[in-house]
């Protein structure tokens, strides 16, 4: 009965373990983040990779969530009757849920899995040693032009979803199933308020802030050889998942 | 100066160093010889604090490596110059931006002396017109001797050298020999290389000690080597397989 037990234990210990290494790390991303120098020409690369390199997948994959937002709505509206509510139903959650959790999902999937990959490389190629070795910080050379991009992208990519999300229900309950566009609109806006938009707009925050801090984490602690580097991408990309449906809920349930 | 003492590390049971006492004389060429797995880059990676240990000091001029953090941790890195097993270039960035790289980050020059910087130590390894190639372009032995560049492009006091041979053919393995030694008299750095290339090592080291289960079990110039009594070092430099070391 003691090795059952022991095992639980050790599990749970090293769990415990893993989670007060990551918030140390996010601890220090953060203090260096305030030391000078901070070299802006290093975050503005990050955020057209993190941010500009995400405007296509954004683009497309917030046309058709809002397209289909767009036809679920319309039929399960009209059985109420209420299909003038499409425009209102389309944009809250776009706004309010969405449209921030798509967009870092995107990011994830495309930027945060790249840069597992590439802090990983790093790691198991020395690269980082070499770093330390010439008196360069990896955190604030790696991680902290990250995060920062992770801040100003998210919330930017997030408004392009939310956009175009918009116009995606636009084109499929106006232009393709009829409904005025007077009135999709009006509705919108009637319903809309700025309380929405700025829970979205700190959710995408928040979320900037975990893509970026669990993807160079599990990069920067990845374990031997490639499969270590395959390793530590997979968790990467579910755990960064995983933690921004979860941080959703909770931001969901402190701000709406 | 480099005084390494009674240096104990391990990684869980595996104890790697157990008591290792070395003296690295200044602005001279120390090889550091073992079997392969004996912790000679463990060791080598205690003497710029990316390893600490477990008990045991590393003094460089004096300064204890354990006891410094932050600032004076980086005082102490930027004497040295570390040309590590796989080059650890940068892939992102081309050939040149690697050399010129610490320049970039830890001094305030201007970027028409830092390319005059790193195109002169580019051209003292016989690479002036690769600067704009990336490393996956470039062979092993191109890699090796760009690492050495931006080793040597701050003119550090202390270079050390992480198997700079390793898997290159003998005539490329020779030409790195000759660029150390040649970079060494030029520049006048103090060198520690870890080699395992027996007796090519000897032309060029001035001190080798050998480390074998943790301890240095010889260490003198390369003559007092290749004279020794002791069974270990006799096997290792012979290469025979019949001795105290065993296979793993």
């Amino acid at each position: 009965m003691a090795n059952p037990l022991e095992a639980i234990g050790h599990a749970a210990l090293a769990q415990l373990q893993s989670m007060g290494r990551m918030t140390v790390f996010l601890g220090s991303a953060c203090f260096w983040a305030f030391l000078p120098p901070l070299k802006p020409r290093r975050i503005v690369r990050q955020i057209h990779f993190i941010g500009v390199k995400s405007v296509s997948v954004i683009l497309l994959t917030a046309l058709f969530t809002g397209m289909v937002l767009g036809l679920q709505g319309y039929y399960t509206l009209r059985k109420f009757g209420s299909e003038g509510l499409l425009g209102t139903a389309v944009a809250l959650s776009l706004i309010r849920e969405l449209g921030p959790v798509m967009a870092a999902l995107m990011v994830t999937a495309r930027a945060g899995s790249a840069t597992a990959a590439e802090i990983g490389i790093m790691r198991i190629t020395e690269q980082i040693d070499a770093l330390r070795a010439m008196a360069v910080n990896p955190m604030k050379y790696l991680v902290v032009p990250r995060v920062i991009a992770g801040l100003v992208a998210l919330p930017l990519l997030t408004a392009i979803f939310d956009v175009v999300g918009i116009y995606g229900g636009y084109l499929v309950g106006v232009k393709l199933l009829g409904l005025s566009s007077g009135i999709y609109f009006s509705e919108m806006r009637n319903a809309v308020e700025m309380a929405d938009i700025n829970g979205g707009f700190l959710k995408s925050l928040s979320f900037g802030v975990i893509v970026t801090w669990v993807c160079t984490y599990k990069g920067y602690y990845t374990g031997y050889g490639a499969e270590g580097v395959g390793k530590a991408t997979t968790e990467a990309v579910v755990l960064s998942s995983v933690l921004v449906l979860v941080w959703d809920y909770f931001m969901t349930w402190f701000l709406f | 100066m480099i005084e390494i003492v009674n240096l104990h590390k391990s990684f869980g049971r595996q104890q790697v160093l157990r008591g290792v006492n070395l003296t690295i004389p200044h602005g001279q060429i120390t090889a550091i010889i073992g079997r392969s797995g004996s912790g000679k880059s463990v060791l080598l990676k205690h003497l710029v604090a990316l390893i600490r240990p477990d008990s045991g000091q590393v003094l460089v001029d004096g300064e204890e490596l354990g006891r410094l953090r932050g600032k004076a941790l980086d005082q102490v890195r930027e004497k040295f110059g570390v040309l590590f097993q796989g080059g650890a270039l940068f892939d992102s960035m081309t050939v040149f931006d690697n050399v010129a790289f610490p320049l970039r980050e830890k001094t305030r020059l201007p970027e028409a002396e830092i390319a005059k910087r790193a195109n002169q130590r580019l051209e003292a390894v016989g690479l002036a017109d690769i600067g704009k190639k990336y490393p996956a372009e470039v062979s092993g032995g191109m890699k090796k001797r760009v690492a050495l560049a931006r080793a040597l492009v701050q003119d550090p006091k202390i270079i050390l050298f992480d198997e700079p041979t390793t898997g290159l053919d003998p005539i490329l393995l020779n030409s790195i020999h000759r660029l150390i030694f040649d970079a060494h008299k030029s520049f006048g750095f103090t060198a520690v290389v870890i080699s395992h290339e027996i007796p090519e090592i000897f032309d060029i080291a001035q001190t080798v000690a050998m480390l074998h289960e943790g301890v240095i079990v010889e260490h003198g110039s390369p003559e007092l080597i290749m004279a020794s009594a002791n069974p270990v070092v006799r096997q290792f430099i012979t290469g025979a397989s019949d001795g105290p070391i065993h296979s793993k």
